[in-house]
């Protein structure tokens, strides 16, 4: 770390890709050649003034962009300590964060030519994203989901099926997330000439984890310039869940070399990190390894074969993490915590309480951690929490859990 | 020279094409899958692939991705697949043996010692998806400094300018790929697959194998006819997913070797 303190950590993948050790580009050699031409495509993209002016056109006037930085009020007087903001990702266009992603994607794919969307999703917020800019560009678009999140995210399949987009379940593995990933990838390599693979999370072979960092970083931007403007400095912490990790880079990215500001990531602890492996913590209770076409910190076995995760939140639910996370992680420029499904429903709830926001599971999890550390720190101190979805998609789930009854029109508890 | 090396020295003295078969060590378990693998040199094979089982076969169609499954559901590890390799070389000191599988299990027991260890089991050549040119210093520079060669899969997209990139640091054999997809999906044309291979053998001098989307005689031959020889693998492990005893298998794949032999 001390070597580091001197240079950027805002400089990273070299041009194999790599953030340190983590990163790299395993995959198939089908898939290689079509891989270096999307880097190609995306570095011209990244220094051509017109596709960022397409890109903030629709932030603007698509997503609605910027999202506000909201002073929580009420919730920081509950915890009785740091000052607490949320960045209100949650009020973008479809919901949640991936949309800033999605848009950068799908105008990429339309240079490339490419006619034939696919997507992996875990919650369903990636597969509506992608097929509401497929329908707002008019092209085709596959989605891949986890048979078994199907089922916990029916909102979502009906969303993203009135969008014109074909929603496949998969049943191989467990069928979640990291299976639908593996679906996409068979997909994407059987119909490579035609089809854009747009992945929701900054994970995957290069450029990808760093090519959905830079669009997601609007976040962190739009953050900084808000917080100098609101209380004319940096925030001291600002946090984030972690599934693959996209809203957490995309908060982090601005603020890496600001050597003041603590950076947390939280990741999803399932029923408890030390529980025969019923979590999602890739950082806290995995080891490196190479999935996906990265190398990065995953659940696995003694033998290297992938463990399937758990979570409460289907965003969340997946063995792996960004590769840039990894690195930040063993650098110690940010730090990773866990937080429990019990944990982070109380946030759910303490949440529509004292904000009048209903928050996703995923965000959720950040918040928890707010609510761990906020009350033992100074009133001075800080806290921007990314606020990256909303809960609408996630109102059943916490029903079943709080045993609420849904199909019960009086609104009674379940067993009563 | 590698026992890949020396096979397919003595194919091409004999004028021969060569016929590869690929299954799944410990499908669907460890004394069944060695009885198999004991049988395929009997039945023609001239080059056994060896499948290391993953739980995320990103390049695998359902067949084979099955067989993945029943191998790990009964116990299959790297450890045991190089024990399949070390009981199959106490009966049989020449057929070559390809292991394939994927890079994690390999990464996670740390390289140099995988290579030590295959080496020893009498593993004489290693085909990971996952690790194209790119990586190259991760496994296929390392393989080759221990003896081992690295057979690097060429596809439909790779084009002149990759090629030679492709073929580099591979050994032993080329394996082309016939498709763009995944295992046991779509049928491989010898129309199409003639003129890639053509293309291939005019960069290097060693020997191009087809695979993918080979599954009858017929085919086998076809595709053997135009290249060095054919892989056959979904159609095989289909087989032995069905509950076919060993010898029934060891007769299908007869047929799939006579194919490529009278080509």
């Amino acid at each position: 770390m001390a070597n580091d303190l001197f240079n950027s950590f805002m400089s990273g993948p070299d041009e194999q890709g790599r953030f340190g050790i983590f990163g790299g580009r395993f995959v198939s050699e089908t898939l290689m050649p079509l891989i270096l031409s999307l880097e190609e495509e995306y570095e011209k993209a990244k220094t051509d003034p017109s596709f960022w002016a397409e890109m903030d056109d629709l932030w603007a006037n698509y997503v609605g962009r910027p999202s506000p930085l909201y002073f929580a009020e009420r919730l920081t007087e509950h915890l009785g300590g740091a000052k607490v903001y949320m960045k209100r990702d949650e009020l973008n266009h479809t919901g949640a964060h991936k949309i800033n992603n999605v848009l950068g994607q799908i105008i990429l794919a339309r240079r490339m030519g490419k006619t034939r969307i696919i997507a992996e999703t875990g919650a369903g917020q990636h597969g509506v994203a992608t097929a509401t800019v497929c329908a707002k560009f008019g092209l085709k678009c596959v989605v891949y989901m986890g048979a078994h999140d199907v089922r916990r995210q029916a909102p979502n399949v009906f969303r993203m099926r009135l969008l014109g987009a074909e929603v496949i379940p998969v049943t191989s593995g467990r069928g979640t997330l990291k299976d639908a990933m593996n679906d996409a990838l068979r997909d994407w390599v059987t119909n490579v000439r035609d089809t854009f693979y747009c992945i929701g999370t900054v994970a995957g072979p290069h450029p990808y984890p760093a090519m959905v960092r830079d669009f997601q970083s609007i976040i962190g931007k739009e953050a900084k310039e808000q917080m100098m403007k609101a209380e004319g400095r940096l925030p001291d912490t600002i946090i984030a869940a972690i599934g693959g990790g996209s809203n957490a880079m995309g908060l982090f990215y601005p603020f890496l070399d600001d050597k003041s500001v603590n950076i947390i990531g939280v990741e999803a602890g399932g029923k408890g990190v030390n529980e025969k492996m019923e979590h999602c913590a890739s950082l806290t209770g995995g080891r490196p390894g190479v999935l996906h076409g990265n190398r990065t910190y995953l659940l696995q076995d003694d033998d290297g074969q992938i463990l399937e995760g758990y979570s409460i939140s289907a965003g969340l639910d997946y063995p792996g993490i960004g590769p840039e996370h990894s690195w930040l992680h063993e650098v110690g420029r940010a730090k990773y915590v866990s937080i429990t499904d019990k944990e982070a429903l109380e946030a759910f709830q303490l949440c529509c309480a004292t904000e009048g926001i209903i928050p996703a599971l995923e965000p959720s999890h950040a918040l928890a951690h707010v609510m761990k550390i906020a009350p033992e720190l100074p009133k001075d101190h800080i806290i921007i929490m990314n606020m990256c979805g909303r809960g609408d998609k996630d109102i059943f789930t916490v029903a079943k859990f709080l045993g609420f009854d849904m199909s019960d029109t009086e609104g009674r508890d379940a067993d009563d | 020279m590698t026992r890949i090396d020396a096979k397919f020295a003595e194919l091409n003295a004999q004028g021969k094409k060569a016929f590869v078969s690929y299954v799944m060590a410990g499908d669907p378990d460890f004394d069944t899958s060695l009885e198999l693998v004991k049988g395929l040199p009997g039945a023609g094979v001239d080059v056994i692939e060896l499948g290391l089982p993953f739980t995320d076969p990103m390049a695998d169609g359902p067949t084979i991705q099955l067989a993945g499954q029943r191998a790990l559901d009964g116990g299959m590890t790297l450890q045991r697949t190089l024990d399949l390799a070390t009981e199959f070389r106490k009966t049989d000191g020449i057929t070559p043996i390809v292991m394939m599988g994927y890079y994690n299990p390999i990464y996670s027991r740390g390289v140099g010692r995988f290579l030590a260890d295959a080496k020893a089991a009498g593993i004489d050549g290693l085909i990971v998806v996952d690790l194209p040119p790119e990586e190259d210093a991760e496994l296929c520079l390392p393989a080759q400094a221990a003896g081992l060669n690295f057979i690097r899969l060429a596809t439909p997209t790779t084009d002149d300018k990759r090629l030679p990139r492709v073929l580099q640091n591979t050994s032993g054999f080329v394996y082309y790929v016939s498709i763009t997809g995944i295992t046991g999906s779509a049928e491989a044309q010898a129309t199409d697959v003639g003129p890639e291979v053509a293309r291939i053998k005019a960069a290097t001098d060693l020997p191009v194998i087809v695979g993918f989307g080979i599954n009858t005689p017929e085919k086998s031959r076809a595709i053997a006819s135009v290249a060095d020889g054919a892989v056959v693998g979904s159609a095989i492990v289909a087989q032995i997913g069905a509950g076919k005893p060993v010898a029934e298998v060891l007769a299908f794949v007869k047929t799939l070797s006579d194919g490529a032999h009278s080509a």
